[in-house]
């Protein structure tokens, strides 16, 4: 539907230095594909999924500064959104029964400085410890606000949520903010500013300290800096940018309620993170879009799109631990030094086993699915447009051929491309040193 | 008075024995390993799913021993086909591993279960009063569920203490490197561990399903609480997850059976302003409702004043 044309992606390490266009060039491009996205995708449908890929964006890269550059694995980043989302919604409302004259695009900074102020108190509980310890205290933390929300009527709104109003505020150069399209723009905006500041920080001291703390942590405390500090710096900017992104979905939404801070929608932005790489900058941003995009297409065709979530999720990490970014990322001295026709074919080759065993899963996931889930509807049953019989023996047999067959001449094929990609990766290096 | 007292602690110990067979299960695979295993909830679930569907068929004693079997040898084909390859890539790739087919095994659990709670039922031959204190009866099931908890720790600990394999195991724990310099396979010993562990979530799940609720969300809501049993016992520490979880147990269980307030100890809010409305809801809260985010408190309060949990000896 909308961004699979997606044009460059903002952050791709420029490298090379060189003019003002060369090392901003991307950005360029991104604020340009930003401006024109709404044009091209003009649908209600496409507006909307993408004002929520923008929060989205945001929060994974928020995400990304603990476990992608910090090293720190968190399971409860949601409630920094959740939190930033819950001031902003309170904000406005506050702002809107006393006549404050404050515009709406200044809101999501409520959200921001809430989960800066969040960050801060949680942080100095968690970032004491560092890997497993860490994680779990985090989940603690994030059970122990979401449990809370529920207790917290006045402030949450129990299970209804807090609602609020956005064309209620003050309206500077006549923005109401009433058409979604505006409100697009609003979280584009934002969305450029934050992802920009977010790289930005990558790019200092600070955030080389932040690798150094996640690759080496000893090293990093002999040569004078305190683990524990940097962690806790990089976890309260953290939430500060999660604040961001939750007053954006507050705005977006103009509803917030206590499952936005819950355990689902941590496991969300994991997710998001995970698929699209943490080791590179443009990791999360892809993961973003890209999840965001399958929920959107996924549950219109399926009820279990969950599954699928969680099966996808599985298989990244067994097999591209580096994401979509790392699996991209690998691929470019191959077309730098124009070798990338010679492993092409070899991918194409794993790409017809690798599908026809997803068939196959699939197929076995929805004919479980009829059987278990439809049982009203009796075993009658179509996937992809070819209507079967779910407790009939052919489909199962069809599908675990499918499966077993594809996955067997798959592993096979991911081998040999491989070995193609390594050959194919020695011959641009042996060009890289020639002439 | 006395009787509540005494029929919570029955009930406190009764929920800590069930939490610490499953977190045992969770802190030996975490300091074998390195592993903290997130999917170890579900194979509680799995556990209770799979005794009521074999329950249905051959009777509630076939499901207590032939669940937890299958779902042991579920956690060893897991962990041979699942974590030993998303090993290579590190911690953080096991944890999330596992932190999916957590996520995988309650779509599954939905999908062929559904999201209502199925009818699992305490067997007929345990359905009558074990017992009577002052006016309430104790039920005979119960008072089984206790005594197969406390069973089956008494025989985790002669293993692990009394016997070659405990022994191995014990040393696993600590040198992996060394215990496979001396001619042992770790990675079967890791397999087993994680099939046993797995095992016996499935124990609990089993004899906790008829007595609890048995429904998609059981791992969601318990997962979290084991971790917190976990940390706060110490990291690793086996007798440290036992006296965790018999704290967590007593103190959610009596937790529950009290009803006191701020304002039934101080008297109701005056009013003051927009601020009341907000503070009541602290104000109001009894000891009852507040009863699920005790633990996490708990935890945080560990964290702070004890960061390497009761009777841990590491920091992470």
């Amino acid at each position: 539907m909308s961004d699979i044309a997606r044009p460059p992606l903002p952050g791709l390490p420029s490298g090379r230095a060189g003019g003002v266009l060369a090392t901003y060039g991307v950005w360029i491009a991104a604020a340009v594909v930003l401006a024109v996205l709404p044009h091209v995708f003009a649908s209600g449908l496409a507006l909307t999924a993408m004002c929520l890929m923008g929060t989205m964006i945001i929060f994974a890269l928020s995400y990304n500064m603990l476990l992608g550059q910090t090293g720190l694995l968190s399971f409860g980043q949601a409630v920094f959104f959740g939190l930033g989302g819950f001031l902003t919604v309170h904000a406005m409302n506050v702002a809107e029964s006393g006549g404050v004259p404050l515009p709406l695009a200044v809101f999501p900074l409520f959200g921001g400085v809430a989960g800066l102020a969040f960050g801060v108190i949680f942080g100095a509980v968690s970032t004491r410890r560092a890997g497993t310890a860490f994680a779990m205290i985090t989940l603690g933390v994030a059970e122990l606000v979401s449990s809370s929300a529920l207790i917290l009527r006045h402030f949450f709104g129990g299970e209804e949520g807090v609602t609020t109003d956005r064309t209620g505020l003050v309206h500077l150069f006549g923005l109401t903010f009433g058409p979604q399209i505006q409100v697009y723009y609003l979280i584009a905006v934002w969305c450029f500013v934050s992802a920009a500041a977010m790289y930005a920080l990558t790019c200092t001291p600070f955030g080389r300290i932040c690798n150094a703390v996640r690759d080496n942590p000893e090293r990093a405390g002999f040569i004078g800096y305190d683990t524990q500090t940097v962690r806790f710096i990089s976890f309260s900017l953290s939430g500060l940018f999660a604040g961001i992104a939750g007053g954006l979905a507050a705005i977006n939404f103009e509803i917030m309620n206590a499952a936005q801070l819950g355990l689902a929608q941590s496991g969300t932005v994991i997710l998001m993170t995970y698929i699209g790489g943490v080791g590179d900058f443009v990791g999360p941003i892809i993961g973003a879009i890209l999840v965001t995009y399958l929920q959107v297409a996924l549950s219109d065709v399926t009820d279990v799109w969950q599954l699928y979530f969680g099966l996808l999720f599985i298989g990244m990490v067994i097999f591209v631990p580096d994401g979509i970014a790392g699996l991209l990322a690998r691929q470019r001295p191959l077309l730098l030094a124009r070798q990338l026709h010679r492993v092409a074919p070899f991918y194409a080759l794993a790409l017809v086993p690798g599908l026809a065993a997803i068939t196959g899963l699939s197929m076995m996931i929805e004919m479980t699915n009829q059987l278990a889930v439809h049982v009203s509807d009796g075993p009658a049953m179509a996937f992809l447009y070819v209507p079967f019989d779910a407790d009939a023996p052919l489909p199962w047999l069809v599908a675990a051929t499918l499966l077993a067959a594809g996955t067997w001449l798959f592993l096979r094929a991911a081998r040999a491309a491989r070995h193609a990609y390594d050959e194919a990766l020695a011959a641009s290096r042996a060009r890289g040193r020639g002439p | 008075m006395v009787e509540i007292v005494l029929i919570s602690a029955l009930d406190g110990v009764l929920y800590g024995m069930l939490l610490f067979l499953m977190a045992s299960g969770l802190t030996v695979i975490f300091s074998m390993m390195g592993v903290l295993n997130f999917a170890h909830a579900s194979f509680y679930m799995l556990g209770a799913f799979f005794g009521f569907q074999i329950s249905r068929y051959l009777g509630f004693w076939a499901g207590l021993v032939a669940a937890p079997l299958l779902v042991g040898g579920l956690g060893t084909v897991v962990e041979r086909y699942g974590l030993r390859k998303v090993h290579r890539h590190g911690h953080v790739a096991e944890l999330l591993f596992t932190f999916g087919l957590a996520f995988v095994i309650e779509d599954l659990v939905e999908m062929v279960w559904g999201k209502l709670p199925v009818d699992y039922r305490v067997p007929p031959s345990l359905d009558f009063p074990a017992f009577t204190i002052f006016s309430g009866n104790y039920p005979a099931f119960k008072v089984f569920e206790l005594l197969t908890a406390i069973a089956i720790f008494a025989a985790l600990l002669l293993v692990v203490k009394r016997t070659r394999v405990g022994l191995i195991v014990q040393a696993a724990l600590s040198h992996p490197d060394m215990v496979g310099m001396l001619g042992h396979n770790v990675d079967r010993i890791f397999m087993l561990v994680f099939g046993v562990g797995a095992g016996l979530a499935a124990v609990a799940g089993v004899i906790a399903g008829p007595a609890l609720v048995t429904q998609s969300n059981m791992a969601g809501l318990l997962g979290p609480i084991l971790f917190v049993v976990v940390v706060v016992g110490g990291l690793g520490s086996l007798s440290g997850a036992f006296l965790a979880s018999l704290l967590i147990g007593l103190v959610q269980t009596f937790a529950v059976a009290s009803n006191a307030s701020l304002a039934g100890a101080f008297g109701d809010l005056v009013p003051s302003g927009w601020l009341q409305a907000y503070v009541g809801d602290i104000w109001n809260v009894t000891v009852a409702q507040v009863a699920p985010i005790l633990p996490y408190l708990l935890l945080v309060l560990i964290l702070i004043f004890r960061p390497r949990g009761l009777m841990g000896t590491r920091e992470s």
